[in-house]
């Protein structure tokens, strides 16, 4: 066991877990964020996403010592009033069915249009190929992802 | 408005009560003895009435409706609330959606299957608003010594036109609530509609998407400890000891130790299908840990004996013949081409099929086979359970908690009163958490531990420890008479260890030498239901095959089908035709003008099929493209018709779901089997459909109609398989046959 703080989602936190812990079980078991999702444990379906710093990473691949300075943030810490544009979209196309990939989902896209603002729909298509959604909302996902993106340029 | 009887029965008391704080309080276990008037009863089975809702309103006007049933994806937290709000005549904004927990006492039919929750609750929906409605109608006329008749309600909102009364209804909810329930209650005319028909935003939409504790998987409680499983690495084998040794000491681990699933007596229903009967669980205090100590323990195996247990399905009895080994795919394959070459069980015959192929002037044959699936829910199956001596609680994802409410009772030895199961969101069903061992697996562990537990199975287990997707086989003969009508079809399916066969369902009816026939081969790898169970095989085969069989007649495919289906309707051949072949005629031409069919364009390639199951109507025309040698969908546009629907966008996105799960299951889908291990435990080898894969577009239609609402869970699933092939056949001039088409 070994104490880590951790800067997720603006605030300081302080764990104590063994230092191979995947950050995924941090937030879930340790400080109870539950929004970012155990899908697979092998990065392979992108339900577990999260941001390190400006970055989109698979959290269950990503041991808790391997973070250092960077800053966390969650599904949770994404906006305020859960306002960002893509939530606002997503809700707007009315995109879930079950809902278990989705912060995933929204992560992965939040980190493209930080770093581009306005993706072709390859771009888009090639960024979220490594999200699944069993549920098949992916026609959904583009959609919203295309007025989020129109929305902050607007 | 039409009047309907209540017919409130003796032996079904009525729970109306004043809530503490005001406002009114219904528990609808009466509708069970509703009675809708007999002509709108024509369509519906008698089963309807098992639906309870459950409904509050507060003082000032909110109105708290329950949502019955669990919610998995499907949407029916927010369009069954609908239904009651509709009827009760409120506005959507104002309506609170509450998931009921589990209550055989209030509600029945809680349960999520078959397509059936929109379509079995419909009038019980209704008629719980409808009653509400009247009971505050009542209370206001009582309150203003007016006649009930007089009065009108709007938005929440009553009125008596004479003398300018008007009220809210949270103002006559307290006096409504002392009131008897009615013995009739009208309902209103499917044109004043003004919720139903209309799109109304998930209810949960919001929390989902700023990743709020729905799940099962979410759940977390004080002193809560976690679970996972280790259970035999093949079918055919069971668990003969476990060497603990290097796990136990490994920290954060807790206890180590087999739990038996059922009890030895125990005769098993349907959904208690159980995958390993006896396995090793390992509890700690966290998920990291226990997963570290999950790959250090060591269990050695011995092959199981073959059994046959009795089993029980919703009440009638059948035998389950389990044989030992361990099975593989390619010794499945010959199997299964072994049963299809010998005569089988002739489920139906109409006309003389010998005589009618001994004359065809063309005869096409061909067989299609279909593997294992597993149903890959993102949310891996988990339970919360909290069993102590007085009471167990269990909190997580199922599909039917009914039935295995009664599975755990007998299990844990504790009556039905103390066992209390709550119904999370489910991240995914699909037919996987029907069978829920693992809620009973978390009762024994927390029962054994003492302490509250988190039962969770990893990805490798949920895949490992699959309830599948059957695997199956058909052979179809068609024989086409001198002027290419279709005059004699043959069909002999079969799969392991069931047979997909629906022997009434089309072509049945439209053809006047008409042969069924189906066998089945026994297993050790436990199966159930899959989205569309049977017919998602079934469409796939016959829309493929039907394709060819056009074409070998020289006719477009969707004027072939009509051929038969104006056949069926005007002449039908043979009894029990399980379909109404207008409404199967009338989605085919609707999609045929939606989708500018016989329009083609050069380098689009497209594909028809249309299929009837879980009571709707659906075809399809998917357009796809080849890129580099590799299929792409472009669009796909689908017609069906369900009957009312409730919530358009709800349901289209229901639709656009069925069919991108078609899409990736025809392309990709497979589970196969080497000495009894499931060779694939991951998505980095159970190929998905992924965005790039999904269609560009999907144009989804609803045939207007007055007709009761029918599911749309499965029914687009099954015609996208052979939407696909057709499709394929265009695109590539090969006929795919066996899925999954394209190996990855």
């Amino acid at each position: 066991m070994a104490k880590f703080n951790l800067i997720i989602n603006g605030n300081q936190k302080e764990v104590d877990v063994d230092p191979s812990t995947p950050v995924l079980w941090v937030l879930r078991d340790h400080l109870k964020l539950v929004g970012t999702k155990y899908g697979c444990g092998i990065a392979q379906c992108g339900a577990c996403t999260i941001h390190l710093d400006d970055t989109a990473i698979r959290s269950c691949q990503l041991p808790v010592s391997a973070v250092g300075n960077q800053a966390i943030t969650t599904i949770e810490g994404l906006s305020e009033n859960g306002d960002h544009p893509l939530q606002k979209a997503w809700v707007a196309h009315d995109v879930p069915q079950c809902g278990y990939c989705q912060a995933g989902q929204i992560m992965t896209a939040a980190a493209l249009l930080k770093a581009n603002p306005n993706p072709t729909e390859e771009t888009i298509e090639a960024t979220m190929n490594g999200n699944i959604c069993r549920c098949g909302t992916y026609i959904r996902i583009r959609k919203a992802i295309q007025t989020a993106a129109s929305n902050q340029q607007g | 408005m039409s009047t309907v009887s209540t017919k409130i029965g003796r032996r079904f008391f009525i729970k109306s009560s004043t809530l503490a704080g005001g406002g009114i309080m219904l528990g609808f276990n009466w509708l069970a003895s509703c009675q809708m008037p007999k002509k709108e009863l024509s369509s519906v089975p008698k089963e309807w009435f098992k639906i309870n809702g459950f409904l509050k309103i507060s003082d000032n006007g909110l109105v708290t409706i329950m949502s019955p049933n669990p919610e998995g994806g499907q949407n029916v937290k927010t369009s069954m609330p609908m239904i009651v709000a509709e009827e009760l005549d409120v506005n959507w904004n104002d309506v609170i959606v509450e998931q009921a927990p589990l209550d055989t006492a209030n509600f029945t039919r809680q349960f999520i299957g078959g397509s059936q929750a929109i379509r079995r609750g419909w009038e019980s929906l209704r008629m719980t608003g409808a009653c509400a409605r009247h009971m505050l109608k009542q209370a206001a006329a009582q309150a203003w010594q007016v006649p009930l008749e007089e009065l009108t309600t709007a938005s929440g909102v009553i009125q008596h036109e004479k003398t300018g009364h008007s009220a809210g209804y949270g103002e006559m909810a307290s006096a409504a609530a002392t009131l008897p329930v009615p013995e009739t209650v009208e309902l209103k005319e499917i044109k004043d509609f003004k919720i139903i028909g209309t799109s109304r935003k998930n209810v949960d939409g919001q929390k989902i998407v700023t990743g709020q504790p729905l799940f099962g998987i979410d759940t977390y409680r004080e002193g809560m400890l976690t679970a996972m499983i280790v259970h035999p690495p093949a079918f055919g084998l069971k668990l003969k000891s476990v060497d603990d040794s290097a796990a136990r000491n490994m920290p954060g681990i807790k206890d180590i130790f087999t739990i038996k699933v059922f009890n030895e007596d125990y005769e098993k229903e349907f959904f208690d299908t159980c995958t390993f009967t006896e396995i090793a669980v390992i509890v700690g205090n966290s998920t990291w840990e226990v997963m570290n100590a999950k790959k250090a323990l060591k269990i050695s195996c011995e092959p199981i004996t073959s059994s046959t247990e009795n089993r029980s399905r919703f009440g009638s009895k059948y035998t389950q013949h389990t044989p030992a080994g361990l099975e593989s795919t390619t010794d499945h394959k010959a199997q299964m081409e072994a049963m299809a070459a010998k005569p089988a069980e002739i489920v139906r015959k109409d006309g003389n099929p010998d005589m009618a192929f001994k004359k065809a002037a063309k005869i096409i044959e061909r067989t299609f086979t279909a593997p294992y699936l597993a149903h890959n829910c993102m949310e891996p199956m988990n339970f919360f359970a909290d069993v102590t001596s007085e009471k167990a609680t269990l909190i997580g994802p199922l599909q039917k908690p009914e039935f295995t409410e009664k599975a755990l009772s007998a299990r844990l030895g504790m009556p039905l009163e103390k066992i209390d199961i709550q119904m999370t969101r489910l991240g995914g069903g699909y037919g996987r958490r029907s069978y829920a061992h693992w809620l009973i697996e978390a009762a024994l562990i927390s029962q054994k531990m003492n302490a509250p537990v988190k039962l969770i199975y990893t990805r490798e287990d949920d895949m490992t420890d699959g309830i599948y997707r059957p695997a199956y086989h058909i052979k179809f003969r068609a024989g086409l008479d001198g002027s290419n009508n279709l005059n004699a079809f043959h069909v002999k399916a079969g799969g392991i260890p069931e047979s997909p066969l629906a022997k009434d369902r089309f072509p049945a009816g439209a053809v006047d030498h008409y042969l069924a026939e189906e066998w089945t081969i026994d297993t050790n790898l436990t199966v159930g239901s899959f989205r569309a169970p049977r017919s998602n095989f079934m469409a796939s085969a016959e829309q493929s095959f039907l394709d060819e069989v056009a074409e070998a007649a020289g006719k477009d495919p969707i004027d072939f089908r009509l051929e038969l289906l104006e056949k069926a309707s005007k002449n039908p051949v043979g009894e029990n035709n399980d379909y109404d072949a207008n409404r199967y005629a009338g989605v085919l031409k609707m999609v045929r003008e939606k989708s500018g069919w016989g329009k083609e364009s050069t380098d689009i390639y497209r594909g028809v099929s249309a299929y009837f199951c879980h009571n709707s109507y659906a075809a399809q025309v998917l357009d796809m493209k080849m890129e580099n040698g590799t299929p792409k969908v472009q669009k796909v546009t689908c017609a069906i018709d369900c009957g009312i629907v409730v919530n358009p966008d709800g349901a289209k996105n229901m639709a656009e779901g069925g069919i991108v799960d078609g899409i990736g299951n025809a392309f990709f889908g497979e589970l196969t089997f080497k000495d009894g291990v499931p060779e694939k435990n991951n998505f980095d080898k159970y190929r998905m459909i992924r965005m790039k894969e999904a269609p560009k577009e999907i144009d989804v239609y609803f045939v207007e109609s007055n007709i009761d609402p029918t599911g749309l869970g499965e029914p687009t699933f099954p015609p996208t398989f052979a939407a696909v092939a057709n499709a394929l056949y265009q695109a590539t001039g090969k006929r795919h046959y066996h899925q999954p088409f394209l190996k990855s």
